[in-house]
């Protein structure tokens, strides 16, 4: 059993994926399909009997040799290890892999994988852009009933309406409990540090989402009996790690220098839906209409009727946050162009912010580590 | 010294005419309001759609490629990266935004606040951003048309559908916003046109099969390409391919190719070094290496296997051409296949693939497009880097070297046989045989 933060750290940067053997030994004959971030519609993947299991590339765990030479110069960190995994065998236990239309790098990965493991079943999902046309919400329940058609053909079975459901409540109270640790940690951040925050949320990504429910159920009843010194640090939003994911320590540094993280948009692939998926009706329809009505903002899903640099703004006045950190991933383009309209939005606001590029293979931190401890103190003593 | 590589005749004076009317065109839009303009993008755009209303397409990757070809990109792309764009962010969009903001249009005269800012997402996540930050610095209205991607062989019933019923939601808005009705049949007029304009233009594509070709697939697709995007739903885009065409078949009866002595034959992929693009092609003339093929040409529009608009279904063909018949919205396996085409049926002896930095599109995933064609084809493949628009990103010393070697090694190979040089031969016989008169 999963007791500590430690314990999630360990699974996290498990490469060999040992919780999914476990599982499919467990299973025998059940199958595994692994995700790439942000919006995978896990409770498809379920329904269909099968275990969803998110990837965030390989942290500095990986030395690459072989994705280099196929992705060359200026391509983010995390479609590379994701190559380097399956060029290295490290996806042997999963029998395909999902993407969706999140940028153009991990859109042409797909279709590179398809081409060098034509064994697995890989697919693209195609997210729609124009939330605004009320066609797109047909569209998409066409796309998840394209998907599902696909899984059952995989897995050899049916999935109706009630496995939908089933799934879908599953995950629903797996996000309330999720939304309400991040509601937690802005109330106490002293209580519920984001190092361990992360971990938690991160280990979901690894296990059977019943598993995951109840680990955090016993984060959420053991909060009240936590005591902690509430320390001199400011509050801050970090914001543009949704996809590549930055080293832990990393986290902790950011945390050390002074800073409670009141809010972030870390691993939000088991998170995405902002409230319940409603389970009435025809499933793909809710999910689908969720995914235009309910879903968090991120620099990849695009949505003319709300710009994200406002979204960003109501987030901070929300979580009553002093500055945000924009922690963006090295080439990460659509993080990269957001932050112009971040920044010019901030500064109309004026609120304090900083920028940080990073790699998820990253293993030195000094530099960083002054940036924002100057940054805080520049914000503590102002 | 630098080596003739172009030919000049009529075509190119009249491609002049038609650019200089154009941006006089939307000159007029910016000091009389009229005609509408809408921004879009070159790849998939839906200008017949704009002839119903009579409204000017402004194109910012041509403002941006002119720019860059001017050798006046940088300044822009250094505006552009002060006010907070990445080093790694397209340059095509720094340069554009870059020179809104600092008031510099490619011809000096004035560029229109658009009636609506039209993104046409075909593929290019890039697109989405750069058509929101163009939407948020004029204050021009935005819409979004979500083109699904192709992710089979062919676009489903439903890709279709819900393509189409954006185009209508975009009519109804364009009536808003215009205050003028659709003209339907003009519409169906310009798709008329389109269609004529891909025939000619597929046959002129064609016509590289000849050996020698009487033009340069890459280099030279570039003058062609202004008229397919600003004038393909127009009875001047058809005269000017008519005469396009007319001009090439008569080089090819005179034999005559584009350098003195065709030597290489070459499909190239990815978009050209717009900020070095006469060194750059000089660097291939000395070799008297012709591209006989190239996909940077097919960003517009995919028509050299046959697809083509319908006038007697509009709406779908347009909805058509969108998903299906331009390179940035086919999936990267489509485009090993369509370059794997080129080398067959166009008869070249090699593939070089062009790696541009600002362009993700392209360019992610080129190192295994290199591994495909190298080892499962054995075709002779060159893989070099540089930027289509930002002119700091181009090694000339070594790109030089990179395509002297790879000459080199391709002339070797043809002078001693051996299996490549075999299937190289074959393939220029294939084309031979099937070169359309």
């Amino acid at each position: 059993m999963i007791t500590s933060a430690s314990d999630c750290e360990d699974i996290i940067s498990d490469l060999t994926f040992s919780t999914v053997r476990e599982w499919k030994e467990q299973h025998p004959g059940d199958k595994a399909i692994a995700y790439f971030p942000v919006y995978a519609p896990v409770e498809l993947i379920h329904a269909a009997a099968m275990l969803p299991v998110g990837l965030n590339g390989a942290g500095d765990q990986l030395d690459i040799q072989y994705a280099d030479a196929r992705f060359g110069s200026f391509i983010c960190s995390i479609v590379k290890t994701t190559l380097e995994l399956g060029l290295t065998n490290h996806l042997a236990p999963f029998d395909g892999v999902l993407f969706s239309s999140i940028c153009d790098s991990a859109r042409n990965l797909c279709f590179v994988m398809k081409r060098n493991f034509p064994d697995k079943y890989i697919d693209f999902l195609h997210l729609p852009h124009n939330p605004k046309s009320k066609s797109s919400t047909d569209f998409l329940v066409t796309e998840y009933r394209r998907l599902l058609e696909q899984l059952e053909t995989l897995n050899g079975c049916h999935v109706d309406d009630d496995n939908l459901n089933e799934a879908i409540t599953l995950y629903n109270a797996n996000r309330a409990l999720t939304r309400q640790l991040y509601d937690e940690r802005a109330r106490q951040p002293q209580l519920l540090r984001t190092s361990e925050l992360y971990a938690l949320v991160r280990v979901s990504n690894f296990l059977p989402v019943e598993q995951h429910t109840e680990l955090l159920r016993r984060t959420v009843s053991d909060l009240p009996t936590r005591v902690g010194k509430q320390r001199d640090s400011i509050r801050i939003i970090v914001e543009g790690s949704f996809c590549e994911q930055p080293p832990l320590d990393l986290i902790k540094i950011i945390e050390e220098a002074g800073c409670y993280i009141v809010d972030d948009d870390f691993v939000l692939g088991p998170r995405w839906f902002l409230e319940d998926v409603p389970v009435n009706g025809d499933p793909l329809r809710s999910l689908a209409q969720s995914y235009s009505e309910r879903a968090v903002y991120s620099s990849v899903r695009h949505d003319s009727r709300k710009p994200r640099h406002k979204e960003l703004i109501e987030k901070v006045r929300r979580r009553r946050a002093d500055a945000v950190i924009l922690l963006i991933a090295k080439f990460c383009e659509p993080a990269l162009f957001d932050y112009v309209l971040f920044k010019e939005e901030l500064e109309k606001e004026n609120i304090p912010h900083l920028l940080m590029e990073f790699e998820e293979k990253m293993f030195t931190f000094e530099r960083l580590r002054t940036e924002v401890e100057t940054f805080v103190e520049s914000l503590l003593f102002d | 010294m630098p080596t003739q590589t172009e030919y000049r005749s009529e075509l190119h004076q009249r491609q002049k005419e038609l650019m200089v009317k154009w941006y006089e065109r939307l000159n007029g839009a910016a000091e009389r309001g009229s005609p509408p303009s809408v921004s879009m993008m070159i790849s998939g755009n839906c200008v017949e759609l704009l002839e119903g209303f009579d409204a000017v397409p402004i194109y910012p990757e041509v403002n941006a490629l002119q720019l860059a070809i001017r050798h006046q990109s940088l300044d822009p792309i250094l505006f552009a990266e002060e006010m907070g764009y990445a080093a790694d962010n397209c340059a095509y969009v720094k340069a554009d935004i870059g020179a809104y903001l600092k008031g510099i249009t490619p011809t000096g005269g004035k560029l229109p606040k658009p009636t609506l800012v039209l993104c046409n997402f075909v593929g290019c996540n890039t697109y989405l951003k750069w058509f929101e930050h163009v939407a948020e610095f004029t204050g021009a209205p935005l819409y979004t048309l979500d083109v699904p991607f192709m992710r089979a062989d062919d676009p489903s019933a439903a890709d279709i559908q819900y393509v189409v019923s954006q185009l209508k939601e975009l009519i109804k808005l364009l009536e808003q916003l215009t205050g003028r009705k659709f003209d339907y049949d003009r519409f169906k007029e310009g798709v008329r046109c389109a269609a004529r304009v891909e025939e000619l233009w597929s046959n002129i594509k064609h016509l590289a099969r000849s050996v020698p070709s009487p033009f340069d697939a890459y280099f030279d697709a570039i003058t062609f390409m202004g008229p397919l995007y600003v004038y393909r739903a127009k009875p001047e885009g058809v005269e000017f391919f008519e005469l396009a065409l007319r001009e090439l078949e008569e080089k090819v009866a005179r034999h005559e190719g584009v350098n003195d002595q065709e030597k290489f034959r070459v499909v190239i992929e990815g978009p050209p070094p717009y900020p070095h693009f006469r060194t750059f092609r000089d660097m291939f003339a000395k070799w008297k290496a012709c591209a006989v093929a190239s996909t940077y040409s097919t960003v517009g529009g995919l028509w050299e296997f046959g697809a083509r608009h319908d006038p007697e279904e509009p709406f779908e063909s347009v909805a058509l051409h969108m998903l299906a018949h331009n390179v940035t919205n086919r999936n990267y396996l489509q485009r090993y296949e369509q370059i794997k085409r080129y080398v067959e049926e166009w008869g070249a002896d090699g593939v070089i693939i062009h790696f541009v930095k600002s362009c993700r599109l392209f360019s992610a995933g080129q190192g295994d497009m290199r591994d495909y064609f190298t080892k499962v084809l054995g075709v002779p493949t060159l893989y070099i880097e540089s930027d289509l628009e930002d002119p700091r990103y181009f090694s000339e010393a070594q790109l030089r070297n990179r395509i002297d070697a790879y000459f080199e090694a391709l002339e070797h190979q043809k002078a001693h046989g051996g299996m490549v040089t075999n299937k190289a031969e074959n393939n220029r016989q294939n084309a031979e045989r099937s070169t359309i008169q």
